[in-house]
């Protein structure tokens, strides 16, 4: 069961963030084809600065020193820098979308190859393969919590809770999760959650009251932007051990699907990621996983007895059902009115 | 697109230089980074960067290398046939992106398209055995089978579109990774896989190998399958993969052509991407003409697969489920530089081709690699996003000139600011497009 909520975690965090990043484009009237380009980007971005930081003495001492706590500095200093170039990079699809009022999906596609492209240009460039790893270590030696990072014993028994959110997870998961909160909570709560959801609803209705629907929508892809970034390091660091590849393994279009799932609404994205980040666990281990602790592995008998409930099943669920939930809940689908249409003061 | 006014021979010129002006604005920012990237990096320096940029903008001449080490330049006929066999897959996947455009559609689902189409390809040329059933016949079943797998496939998002109104561009997207997974699942565990070569396990045979009877046992042997004809191009350029399928590619380019523009059928189903709703009033069946034109995309997308794996010496890895197949998404550079137009589909197809053996050319003779020829590609996909509004706005101006100042003349300054390459890109041949427009009128 630990191992269950830990993968499912692994795989929903991300998702759930990225898909966050969705929302804040789509309501502010922007469809952003570009998440999985921008979390490519900022994947790359992050694991390249690590292998900057690592570059210096001082930092392989940290590590060397066990002082754990600079180290989840390094990792919060990352995440930040690679929101904040995430949020650059998904500069040029506002630039094209708002300024020029270029076709939205066009623009994003672009940028979904033009990420891996680059990416990939510099990865073999820098490591001669097209793997770009940490200089040193891997993740789960520099960022991962253990027991023994707390302070707790090896052989510490901490208890259910204890074992399942305290052992072996990763503090970016829960700054994640804080961040999703608090940024639901301003797309709801405050004036400038309502503002930029009225231009993704009604932008002329939106300017007419003074709000600047320019400045609105750059402030709604900017945001996803960095959301993405983040994800995609985030991505990178606790699934794939901190390596960038040019590619994320379409979670970004996967964090698509589950922002269409959760009918643009922070609480139902959560909701989709969680259920989604347990599909792919399921595929990535169903023959171990024992869902109730009495040493019989339910999935695994289920999928000998009928092959059909294989991983490729599992795998290809999440698609599949968000593919007939929009074929069933279209007529009363909330997506943002606005959405991919450039704004244009002179219609109506 | 704009099918009312007939095709003016200035307005095909702005078409034609401004997606000549995004051609060269792509190759000069890939050499661009191709220079940074040289003077920042000792083991590459200047003069590799030098290499590197000349590469780029006539890799497709290039013979090697010579014994002093210098780059030597020349008429290479292996280079040009495998442009050209690299041609026919993005041709056919740029028409598919083509026939949905020119319909008013998205589609970005050829990956999965293609995908389908090449399970359904593999499947009927790696289990009729030649010895039973001409190999000829054998091609042309699963030539034809790809098409259908991959009309169906597009149907897809098409029906959802028509009748349920599910954006088509979130539809596809779905269908493209069910489409991965699909083929992942079907291939794995099924006798398709190649374990007659080691270094091959993770790939499917290729058609090459026919299931055969030896001492009472099928089992695969290689030259017993099916391939394309050579059609005599083998000759042409030898040493290089050529096949009979760049042929078929432009026959049918040019069907689609006459489909689109000289058949009821076509006009139809452009009428439906003009205006939905008028052409329902004109009493076309507009649900029908969309899943139609999905499916129509859909099977050039197909074709692209059954050509490109029915050659005999490509072999389709299957354990596909994290990526998609990037010929599927280069459809879409395709088609946008060719505004569409399937003759042009043609042209822009093999630009495509040739960029990439630019790509292999620089990988195999420097320090740099094939993908900055996909940073190209990219650039030309982002400045196309902009020239397709352009034109759009200068249709739109056209109907009604009254309305007042332009809107994009607001977006100019900025553009200016924020990237200077891109506002030359479209500020350009809107410009131009704009004075030629305004004779016009007045």
């Amino acid at each position: 069961m630990t191992f269950l909520i830990q993968q499912t975690l692994l795989y929903a965090v991300p998702l759930m963030i990225v898909a966050l990043a969705g929302v804040f484009a789509e309501r502010s009237g922007i469809i952003n084809l570009a998440l999985e380009g921008i979390m490519i980007f900022g994947a790359f971005v992050g694991v390249l600065f690590i292998r900057i930081l690592q570059s210096s003495e001082a930092i392989i001492a940290l590590r060397e020193a066990k002082n754990w706590l600079a180290l989840q500095g390094i990792e919060m200093l990352t995440m930040l820098v690679a929101a904040a170039l995430g949020a650059v990079f998904s500069l040029l699809l506002s630039f094209a979308s708002i300024n020029l009022k270029a076709d939205q999906t066009i623009g994003g596609t672009a940028l979904n190859l033009l990420s891996p492209a680059l990416v990939l240009f510099f990865i073999r460039i820098l490591a001669n393969q097209n793997t770009l790893t940490m200089a040193e270590g891997d993740s789960a030696s520099w960022f991962m919590i253990k027991k023994t990072t707390l302070g707790f014993a090896k052989t510490a028994d901490l208890g259910f809770w204890g074992n399942t959110f305290l052992h072996k997870v990763y503090l970016a998961n829960y700054i994640c999760i804080i961040v999703f909160v608090i940024l639901s909570v301003i797309l709801y709560k405050t004036r400038f959650g309502l503002r930029l959801r009225s231009c993704g609803e009604n932008p002329q209705a939106s300017d007419s009251l003074g709000i600047n629907v320019t400045r609105m929508r750059y402030a709604g892809t900017t945001i996803s932007g960095a959301l993405a970034g983040m994800g995609g390091f985030v991505y990178a660091l606790t699934t794939a051990n901190c390596a960038s590849t040019g590619d994320v393994a379409g979670f970004g279009f996967l964090a698509l699907a589950v922002m269409i799932f959760g009918n643009w609404k922070p609480l139902n994205i959560a909701g989709a990621s969680i259920l989604f980040g347990l599909f792919k666990c399921i595929a990535a281990g169903y023959s171990s996983i024992d869902i109730n602790g009495d040493g019989i592995y339910m999935l695994k008998e289920i999928s000998t007895t009928m092959p059909f409930f294989s991983s490729h099943f599992y795998r290809m669920l999440p698609y599949l059902i968000t593919l007939i939930v929009l074929a069933f809940t279209s007529k009363n689908s909330r997506a943002p009115k606005a959405e991919g249409i450039p704004y244009d003061k002179g219609s109506r | 697109m704009n099918n009312k006014t007939p095709l003016l021979r200035r307005d095909g010129t702005v078409k034609l230089l401004s997606s000549l002006l995004s051609i060269v604005i792509g190759l000069v920012v890939g050499g661009l980074i191709v220079l940074l990237v040289g003077a920042g990096n000792k083991s590459i320096g200047i003069t590799g960067a030098w290499e590197g940029l000349r590469l780029i903008f006539a890799g497709i001449l290039s013979t090697g290398r010579d014994a002093a080490g210098s780059l030597t330049w020349g008429f290479n006929p292996a280079n040009v046939g495998n442009m050209l066999f690299r041609a026919v897959p993005v041709i056919m996947t740029g028409l598919s992106v083509a026939v949905a455009f020119k319909t008013g559609l998205f589609n970005i689902g050829a990956p999965g398209q293609y995908l389908m189409s090449t399970m359904v390809t593999l499947i009927i040329a790696l289990s009729i055995p030649t010895t039973a059933v001409p190999a000829g016949l054998v091609w042309l079943l699963a030539f034809v089978g790809g098409m259908v797998a991959g009309a169906l496939w597009g149907a897809i998002p098409g029906i959802v579109k028509a009748f349920l109104n599910i954006n088509e561009v979130l539809a596809c997207i779905m269908t493209n990774w069910i489409a991965a997974n699909l083929v992942t699942w079907v291939f794995d565990g099924s006798v398709y896989r190649n374990v007659v070569e080691n270094t091959k396990t993770g790939y499917i045979y290729s058609t090459a190998y026919g299931l055969t009877e030896v001492d009472g046992v099928w089992t695969y042997v290689k030259g017993n399958g099916v391939q394309t004809a050579k059609m005599g191009l083998d000759k042409i350029f030898p040493g290089s993969q050529v096949n009979g399928g760049i042929i078929i590619a432009i026959l049918l380019a040019v069907l689609v052509w006459v489909l689109m523009s000289k058949t009821t059928l076509g006009y139809q189903l452009k009428a439906c991407g003009s205006n939905r709703h008028a052409a329902r009033y004109a009493g076309i069946n507009d649900k029908r003409n969309i899943v139609l034109s999905m499916a129509i995309a859909g099977s050039m997308a197909g074709a692209a697969a059954s050509l490109y794996y029915l050659s005999g010496n490509t072999e389709f890895y299957w354990n596909t489920y994290q990526s998609l197949p990037a010929v599927g998404f280069n459809g879409i550079p395709v088609a946008l530089l060719a505004m569409s137009n399937p003759i042009g589909v043609i042209f822009s197809g093999v630009f495509m081709a040739m960029l990439d053996i630019v790509g292999l050319q620089l990988t195999n003779l420097t320090a740099y690699n094939e993908f900055i020829t996909d940073v190209i590609i990219a650039v030309i996909v982002y400045l196309s996003a902009f020239s397709l509004v352009i034109r759009t706005l200068l249709t739109a101006r056209k109907k009604s000139r009254d309305d007042g100042p332009n809107a994009n003349a607001d977006s100019e300054p900025a553009a200016a600011e924020a990237m200077p390459a891109a506002d030359a890109a479209d500020a350009t041949p809107a410009d131009a497009a704009n004075s030629e427009q305004g004779g016009e009128q007045a």
